[in-house]
């Protein structure tokens, strides 16, 4: 919980990482994979203020203390969700896996979900492990990365056939929140790796899943905000936008929060710090204290005490189940709904 | 004989084709060295190792042709650095090869329409641009869209414009509409206050996206801090 001025924000952080990417767990053979990756985060991390840039040997592998200090102590999170991330061809034991995720969380009971994932090129077996993953671990989420390299084949989509049985599974084990990230490959290579399409596609198929667009769809923020203009069921993850650019790019922050405040609404964008790319403290504290910063702003949607409440925990908190208490609740009225009416404008315009 | 502002020169004509810019102000030419003999040696290096593959080899082909054009040039190698792919790029390109030939079978086709839809995006930011410059001068809607080629402003920006459309296949001669949809059919003056509204968003995305690759690279190559573009 922050307070600040008087009010009392809940927060919940939809995406959380307790990663190992020390050299102890490069794959032999594919270790410059495996060092490009964490360094490329490492470089995202001086995009936030400098007091808070770790030395790239603690960045590759954090320990608990750090974790609980960072998240809890002093990043004000009540509820962090884990993003699991396997990139088994480049970390031996995986660069962020579920269960090293559970491990941590079972000693913070309440404080933490742990979402779990799968990928449509493991075929059978790859649907009875997201069976018993769902079970051991009371999967609510997944997270999917459709840039993972696997035997040969660097990336899928959410549209190929193999994917399907994966979303009816989830449907059908009641697992409703499907964080979809994008990254630079896919098959077939000469297509738009970052393309949201394909998420468009699913969320039409599965109207009872939530799809929560990591990093809103950045690079392809505008294919991003027109799908979610037409899918109620899409929503915005806020990771890399907030750490990303609101210390460094301050104008191109507020342009991108005013865009998504109009396209997608207030009522669907999540706050996700992305630890340990960037800490929570800084983040909670800043998106509090931010407004648009002149006048040439005045056209976009407001930013209230509602619009923060609901960014930094509320929108989440309804998605996973989780109870907040009373008084840090809204009224189910407030706050301002996104400018649904420009949404048919889209097609054939740009 | 060719000399290494000539070839700097050519390689300000190759667009990353993702952002919109040319390489060499957005920082992506780490040397360009001319022999005395004519031969040239460009280096290229990008915001992150990870950087796209399609868009890495349409810069690295772009770069290599555009300095292969010039009158009296020797040998001309251009070669992609600390990339993941870089290999299979610098081989593919080396030989004048498509991007089929870097990636063999983990294509479906050619870039062409990858590059068209980036100039797509590309055309409605920077005509946005043009508009709301046109319009924060106090004229109308319909004098906006009213404008032909003709009319347009000699700057840069008028002139990518033109570019980009030649590109796509929308006429640009001088009688031609100065504001046109992706079809070539001109932005109708009761549909510009909602077409801008989507046009600002793509904008802001080309934009923002432009920003966080400055800043990478600038981090990744210790390159001294910037002042942040007018956003």
């Amino acid at each position: 919980m922050y307070e600040h001025d008087g009010e009392q924000y809940f927060v919940m952080d939809s995406h959380i990482h307790f990663w190992d990417a020390s050299p102890e767990n490069w794959v032999k053979g594919h270790e410059q994979y495996a060092k490009g990756w964490i360094e490329c985060f490492h470089a995202y991390q001086s995009l936030g203020p400098p007091d808070t840039h770790w030395p790239i040997e603690k960045f590759q592998k954090y320990s608990e203390e750090d974790f609980v200090k960072d998240v809890f102590e002093e990043g004000h999170v009540d509820v962090g969700v884990f993003e699991s991330t396997y990139l088994k061809e480049w970390y031996t034991e995986g660069f962020n896996t579920t269960e090293r995720n559970a491990r941590l969380a079972d000693k913070h009971p309440g404080k933490l979900i742990t979402n779990g994932r799968w990928d449509p090129r493991d075929g059978e077996a790859g649907l009875r492990q997201l069976e018993q993953d769902a079970q051991r671990y009371s999967l609510k989420g997944v997270k999917l990365y459709t840039a993972e390299w696997h035997n040969g084949s660097r990336g899928w989509s959410l549209k190929d056939p193999e994917a399907q049985p994966f979303l009816e599974k989830c449907q059908e084990l009641g697992i409703k929140n499907i964080h979809v990230h994008k990254g630079p490959t896919i098959w077939p290579l000469d297509k738009d790796a970052f393309d949201p399409k394909d998420i468009d596609v699913a969320a039409t198929s599965f109207p009872e899943l939530n799809f929560i667009v990591e990093h809103v769809g950045l690079p392809r923020i505008e294919d991003f905000c027109f799908m979610a203009t037409q899918e109620p069921n899409v929503y915005a993850g806020l990771s890399v936008v907030t750490g990303g650019l609101m210390h460094a790019r301050p104008r191109f922050f507020a342009k991108v929060m005013g865009e998504l405040l109009f396209w997608v609404g207030e009522d669907k964008m999540l706050f996700g710090s992305d630890y340990g790319i960037w800490e929570p403290k800084w983040q909670v504290e800043g998106l509090v204290d931010w407004n648009y910063p002149d006048e040439t702003f005045s056209d976009y949607p407001a930013y209230t005490t509602a619009s923060k409440k609901k960014i930094l925990g509320l929108n989440a908190a309804k998605l996973y189940g989780v109870d907040v208490p009373p008084e840090l609740r809204l009224p189910d009225d407030a706050g301002t709904p996104a400018a649904r009416d420009d949404a048919e404008l889209v097609e054939g315009a740009a | 004989m060719t000399d290494r502002a000539h070839v700097l020169d050519a390689l300000g004509t190759v667009y990353d084709p993702e952002l919109d810019e040319p390489i060499t102000s957005l920082e992506f030419i780490s040397s360009c060295d001319v022999s005395p003999g004519g031969d040239v040696d460009v280096r290229l290096r990008l915001p992150t190792p990870q950087c796209a593959p399609n868009f890495a080899y349409l810069m690295a082909a772009d770069a290599r042709n555009a300095v292969r054009r010039l009158p009296g040039v020797g040998e001309v190698t251009v070669v992609l650095e600390d990339h993941y792919t870089g290999e299979e790029i610098n081989a593919a390109v080396g030989r004048g090869g498509e991007f089929a030939d870097a990636f063999p079978g983990e294509t479906e086709g050619g870039l062409d329409a990858l590059r068209e839809l980036f100039h797509r995006k590309a055309l409605v930011a920077r005509q946005s641009r043009l508009c709301e410059a046109l319009l924060a001068g106090g004229a109308t809607p319909e004098q906006v869209t009213a404008r032909r080629v003709a009319d347009l402003p000699d700057d840069p920006e008028a002139h990518r414009c033109l570019e980009l459309r030649e590109h796509l296949g929308i006429p640009a001669d001088g009688g031609a509409p100065a504001f046109v949809l992706p079809d070539g059919e001109p932005i109708a003056a009761a549909d510009l206050r909602h077409w801008l509204r989507i046009a600002r968003l793509v904008r802001t995305s080309l934009e923002t996206n432009g920003g966080i690759c400055r800043d990478l690279l600038r981090i990744r190559y210790d390159i001294p801090d910037p002042v942040e573009v007018a956003a």
